[in-house]
């Protein structure tokens, strides 16, 4: 495994946001989190990273506790790929892609020759070669996506994270940031991704854990964790499958 | 390249500045004999000059010239790391009260009829003291934004420190004391003489080489601070030092020629305006724009009209409708 945790208390402070939540995912595994608002998906994300200490429990990433790590190691093994926003500074997207190569120079070096080799191959790589000179303010949702995920990729992890990343792209958009992330497990990474869309991750995720009230209902395989009786429980609303058992699709009711 | 050429832009315009400076005045210096002057002051021989040409070259002029290209440097330099730490465009290097600390400070030393150099020292102290308050308290305040907590204290420090310098100039003498202060407190670098040099230069190039230094960090410390974290950067001891640094320059240059705001806030969108955001050629764009801009306004200043302009009064003058020209055309530039 190369991200474990059992029995993880996570939240702000003394402020329990959820607890008894146990994470495991392999290398080449996709991992998707769903769950209501407010349920403490984004904060199990934030424990995860290291960006905000677990209250109780353990996170292991590449069989080392998560808190020994410094938080240059760490960000060469788990990347963090944020909900898109609109940045204060119009960056060039290669500048910002760039900017996954910190973790790899010292304070006061400048980017060595491999780092620009890597951001440039992690824009061809994502497709988004053409844009890199474009303000990364000026380019779309989805471009700005791509080069968020172009810049974790940078870092070189073995572990990706990815917060809604579908959240505000558009249809076509949203398929395409899927498949990247389909394609990033299968070039071995580990991927853990939230979302609101239970589609998404059962075409795209291999498991599934379902957080409800800060705890997890149900954790799994996506085909046997993503049921309707399962989705009822962790919205509390009446959900419609649509489709054979083998190719199905949920909607709200 | 858009970036390359946008420091050779800054560079013409201090240059530029550099000889106008020289050549206007009551005793004007034209380029030639400034190079003459430069070129026997390097090789050592003697320059052919009138006295009086070498006295206001060395002691008067020369001096007033370094201090604004420094001071103006200073400030930008301190703008454009603050509007990256702060990550927001509308920040000024007195947001967390180095500017209304230095006012104290200087105030409190006029009313105590201290030296020259007294105030000076008084001024720089207050500050590092304010910023160094606003700091710890900002640090103290746990939970919430703590980008936001810090530049509310900013504010709300700067003005308990605004109430003392009125409080210090009602209990002045009206008739020496006030309108020293009111001069103070409106910047300038009239009367800089050789010896004020030295304790500009010192904090200035520390504190500007320590963000130089910095640089490639500065970028992913505009980021989200969380994203800034998971990229590897320690956000919070990064955001230390970059303020200490930030607050030096500031301090030395606020003590060395009074308040002189808008600097820090215009040249830093026009340094972004010629190279981008990028911080690694951004903060050295803003240091020779800055130095540009604020000897052109000093230059202004002495010769615009029979008395001297104060810079701040300058500063805002020009600083204001250029700013709003700005945000009309160059908007993309950082929303």
């Amino acid at each position: 495994m190369i991200l474990e945790c059992s029995d993880l208390v996570v939240g702000y402070g003394t402020r329990v946001v959820g607890r008894d939540l146990d994470v495991a995912l392999a290398e080449g595994e996709v991992l998707a989190l769903l769950g209501p608002n407010g349920g403490g998906k984004t904060t199990l994300l934030k424990t995860l990273l290291g960006l905000v200490p677990p209250l109780g429990g353990e996170v292991r990433l590449a069989g080392r506790p998560l808190g020994a790590l410094g938080i240059r190691e760490r960000a060469t093994l788990v990347a963090y790929v944020p909900q898109v926003h609109a940045g204060t500074f119009a960056f060039t997207v290669a500048e910002m892609v760039l900017m996954g190569r910190t973790a790899r120079s010292g304070p006061f070096e400048a980017p060595s020759a491999r780092d620009h080799q890597v951001a440039a191959a992690m824009l061809e790589r994502l497709g988004i070669a053409h844009l890199a000179d474009r303000p990364y303010t000026l380019v779309s949702g989805g471009e700005r996506q791509l080069a968020l995920i172009a810049r974790a990729l940078a870092q070189e992890p073995r572990i990706v994270v990815l917060d809604e990343p579908t959240a505000s792209l558009d249809f076509g958009n949203q398929g395409r940031v899927m498949r990247e992330i389909r394609s990033l497990a299968a070039a071995g990474l580990g991927v853990i991704f939230s979302t609101h869309d239970p589609n998404h991750a059962l075409r795209h995720a291999d498991r599934a854990m379902l957080i409800r009230n800060g705890t997890s209902i149900a954790s799994g395989p996506v085909r046997a964790v993503l049921s309707r009786q399962n989705l009822e429980t962790l919205y509390r609303c009446e959900i419609i499958g649509i489709g054979t058992d083998d190719d199905v699709a949920f909607l709200p009711a | 390249m858009r970036g390359a050429s946008g420091f050779a832009v800054a560079v013409a315009v201090l240059l530029a500045g550099v000889v106008v400076a020289f050549a206007v005045g009551r005793f004007p210096i034209g380029p030639a004999d400034l190079l003459t002057a430069l070129h026997a002051a390097v090789t050592g021989t003697p320059s052919g000059l009138p006295p009086a040409v070498e006295t206001v070259l060395w002691q008067i002029r020369g001096p007033r010239v370094l201090a604004a290209v420094l001071v103006g440097a200073a400030l930008a330099v301190a703008g454009t790391a603050f509007q990256g730490l702060f990550r927001n465009p509308l920040v000024s290097p007195d947001i967390l009260g180095a500017s209304s600390g230095a006012a104290l400070g200087a105030v409190v030393g006029i009313l105590f009829s201290l030296s020259v150099v007294g105030i000076q020292a008084l001024a720089f102290a207050g500050g590092l003291v304010a910023v160094a308050a606003v700091y710890a308290i900002g640090s103290a305040l746990r939970g919430g934004d703590t980008i936001l907590v810090l530049v509310l204290t900013g504010v709300v420090v700067g003005a308990l420190l605004g109430a003392g310098v009125g409080l210090v100039k009602y209990l002045a003498d009206p008739y020496n004391q006030l309108p020293a202060m009111t001069f103070w407190l409106l910047g300038s670098l009239s009367g800089t003489a050789p010896d004020d040099l030295v304790p500009l230069l010192g904090p200035v190039l520390a504190g500007t080489l320590v963000l130089l230094a910095l640089r490639w960090r500065m970028n992913a410390m505009s980021l989200p601070e969380e994203e800034a974290r998971a990229l590897g950067v320690p956000t919070g001891p990064l955001r230390a030092a970059v303020v200490a640094a930030a607050t030096l320059v500031t301090a030395a240059s606020v003590s060395a020629a009074g308040i002189i705001g808008w600097v820090g806030l215009v040249v830093p969108h026009l340094a972004r305006f010629l190279v981008g955001p990028g911080f690694p050629r951004l903060l050295p764009t803003a240091a020779v724009l800055g130095g540009g801009y604020l000897l052109v306004i000093d230059t202004l200043a002495r010769t615009a009209a029979p008395v001297e302009i104060p810079l701040g009064i300058l500063t805002a003058v020009v600083g204001t409708p250029f700013f709003i020209a700005l945000l009309r055309t160059a908007r993309k530039g950082w929303s």
